[in-house]
């Protein structure tokens, strides 16, 4: 039987890029370029493994996002994954984790899944915790921030490495993953793949193809209200010497100024 | 008063910085009630209630150390129904953020993750939360249920505030999920004697300048001179020079001690978001143009191998 696994992939600013907030304070996706968030590239890679590693499997991207959101879908199709499902809605603007997770969760459902594959952090937000909220909403065991993760006779397995301890956990299938930036580097698209990839399949879904009430989702039914977004004052201009045999010395006279030492 | 709910982070009833941070905080929008899991729980209570605890419910079972995640949402639920806080404070670690986000789903409520100041406010608590890469500063609040809100290391001050404490035992019954992710086994970190890393209020990172495992001995030696956590930058982490745990970042630990000190880091956007907040920033590179020099308070442009050492030397005999 095939194994079917779903990839969550988000579409990010690019964090190189001067980032910032539009005047409703959600992010600003206009004046910075999109990308494919890299720390999903390392979910895309697990999956392209394991599916390697499988007598017989099916990988779909899934994004939740904006119409630039499809060039996150085309570069992990390109990459090597099977399908692409793009959940898109005027009515999403402004969605908050717990919303995204509502329609993330709705739209794997819809797909059928033996194994979501999530990253460890969207690249933007950055909360993590998608993955934790997506096994709570699907009702299957949450196998997260894996830097090692294998998939066999329907029991996947991986290595968490914690704050205390590094733990190695089991959990049978179906279940949702997340990999971390150690489990490994993702591969760059072949030209072959990127060729390959204008062909594969892309179908997009809103909200009504998931059942979902727009009071549910957006800036209006958001969980959490941002009320005020500040730019950091630049740091005040510091102090820089070359050194010129003293700066070891010199930098320990600031420090005690300072009174560090 | 309304009761706040903080779920207490601890090592076999040692209690950890953070949650003595996230009491200061819960005071100020209420009374502080802890919820303590595990091995040890009810040993938390004694530096709880030095802090403001006045309740600490404590449960223990097998459980919270065979299954990941799972049971500890199902006891910290069991409190939620108990208590019916004004809020729930969980520290940001992996595991709290996790633990926190299942709650939140599960009693319909909103989140808010990796808040960095808590106050008060007429429509409930207002948490300061850094954003892209720790350039933006946004103000947000629970908008649905009873707020939920992770609080990063360093976000308040430790303040004794004694309070009864009392101990209660907590009733909890796991939900048929929470042996869904079994721990098969678990290799505890080494303990290298220094300080936590984000709880540190030094901390002394190395980067790609360092050249070499054999190197950090360097930075090992300066962070020790001064009582400080040693810390890395992806590019050493990735050159197998220093543990991944040490790593400061986007994908590592984010820290705001009160003296961050590079060496050898050019100051990427992902480095830099997890140590932008610093109080002090000090930074030791040879090229005049790194970026890290934008951030810092005092830089020395120079080789790190000489500087270094000699900070190190000097630090030593000014402390005698
Ligand atoms: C998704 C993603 C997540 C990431 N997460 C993180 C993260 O969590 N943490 C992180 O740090 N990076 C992270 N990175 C990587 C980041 O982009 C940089 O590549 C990395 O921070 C560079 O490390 P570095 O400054 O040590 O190395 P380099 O950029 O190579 O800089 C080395 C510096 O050392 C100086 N130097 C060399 N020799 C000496 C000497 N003898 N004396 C003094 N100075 C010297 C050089 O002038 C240079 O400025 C991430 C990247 C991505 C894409
Ligand atoms: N809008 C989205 N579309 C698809 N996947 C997402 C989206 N938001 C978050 N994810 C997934 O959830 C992970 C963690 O995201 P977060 O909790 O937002 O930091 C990401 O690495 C993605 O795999």
């Amino acid at each position: 039987m095939s194994l079917r696994i779903v990839v969550t992939v988000k579409y990010v600013p690019d964090a190189t890029g001067d980032r910032h907030f539009a005047d409703d304070l959600t992010v600003d996706r206009d004046d910075v370029d999109g990308l494919l968030s890299e720390l999903d590239e390392y979910a895309v890679e697990q999956a392209l493994q394991i599916a390697e590693d499988a007598d017989d499997a099916e990988i779909t991207v899934l994004t939740v996002g904006p119409e630039d959101a499809k060039d996150a879908l085309r570069k992990a199709l390109s990459m090597g994954a099977d399908k692409a499902i793009h959940v898109e809605d005027d009515d999403l603007h402004g969605t908050d984790v717990i919303g995204t997770s509502l329609v993330l969760a709705k739209a794997i459902e819809k797909a059928g899944y033996d194994l979501v594959i999530s990253g460890m952090a969207s690249t933007d937000g950055t909360a993590g915790v998608v993955p934790a909220l997506l096994a709570e909403r699907l009702g299957v065991p949450q196998v997260t921030l894996l830097s090692e993760v294998s998939v066999e006779d329907g029991v996947v397995k991986g290595r968490r490495d914690g704050d205390s301890a590094s733990e190695q956990l089991e959990a049978s299938l179906p279940a949702v993953v997340s990999v971390t930036d150690q489990s490994g580097e993702a591969r760059y698209p072949s030209f072959k793949g990127i060729m390959a990839a204008k062909k594969k399949p892309v179908e997009s879904w809103d909200l009504e193809d998931l059942e979902i009430e727009a009071d549910e989702v957006g800036l209006e039914g958001a969980w959490t209200k941002v009320d005020s977004a500040a730019q950091r004052p630049a740091r005040t201009a510091g102090t820089i010497v070359k050194d010129e045999g003293e700066g070891g010395k010199q930098l320990a006279e600031f420090l005690a100024g300072q009174k560090f030492i | 008063m309304a009761e706040v709910l903080v779920y207490v982070d601890h090592v076999d009833g040692a209690v950890r910085k953070p949650t003595l941070e996230l009491l200061t905080l819960a005071r100020r929008i209420g009374e502080p009630v802890a919820v303590a899991l595990g091995s040890g729980a009810e040993n938390t209570a004694a530096a709880l209630a030095e802090h403001g605890a006045v309740k600490v419910l404590t449960h223990d079972a097998a459980e919270y150390a065979d299954y990941l995640v799972v049971p500890k949402v199902d006891a910290l639920q069991a409190a939620y129904e108990a208590v019916s806080p004004a809020a729930v404070l969980v520290p940001s670690s992996a595991e709290g953020k996790e633990i926190a986000a299942r709650l939140a789903v599960r009693i319909g409520s909103g989140i808010i993750t990796d808040a960095v100041d808590l106050e008060a406010g007429d429509e409930g608590p207002v948490a300061t939360q850094s954003a892209f890469a720790a350039s933006f500063t946004t103000k947000s609040r629970v908008a649905k249920g009873t707020p939920v809100i992770t609080v990063k290391p360093n976000s308040a001050p430790v303040e004794a505030a004694p309070a009864a404490g009392a101990v209660e035992a907590l009733a909890v019954s796991f939900s048929e999920k929470a042996t869904g992710t079994k721990v098969t086994a678990r290799t505890p970190r080494e303990s290298t004697g220094r300080p936590e890393l984000t709880e540190a209020a030094i901390v002394v990172s190395g980067g790609r300048g360092v050249n070499g495992a054999e190197n950090f001995s360097i930075i090992e030696a300066l962070a020790d001179s001064l009582g400080a956590a040693v810390g890395a930058s992806r590019a050493a982490v990735d050159a197998g020079w220093y543990p991944h745990s040490n790593q400061v970042g986007q994908t590592g630990k984010s820290v705001s001690p009160q003296l961050y000190i590079a060496s050898g880091i050019s100051g990427a956007i992902q480095h830099r978001a997890g140590m932008q907040t610093s109080k002090t920033i000090v930074a030791i590179n040879k090229d005049a143009e790194a970026p890290i020099f934008d951030l810092v308070d005092y830089g020395v442009v120079g080789d790190l191998f000489e500087v270094v050492p000699q900070l190190t030397e000097e630090i030593k005999s000014r402390k005698g």
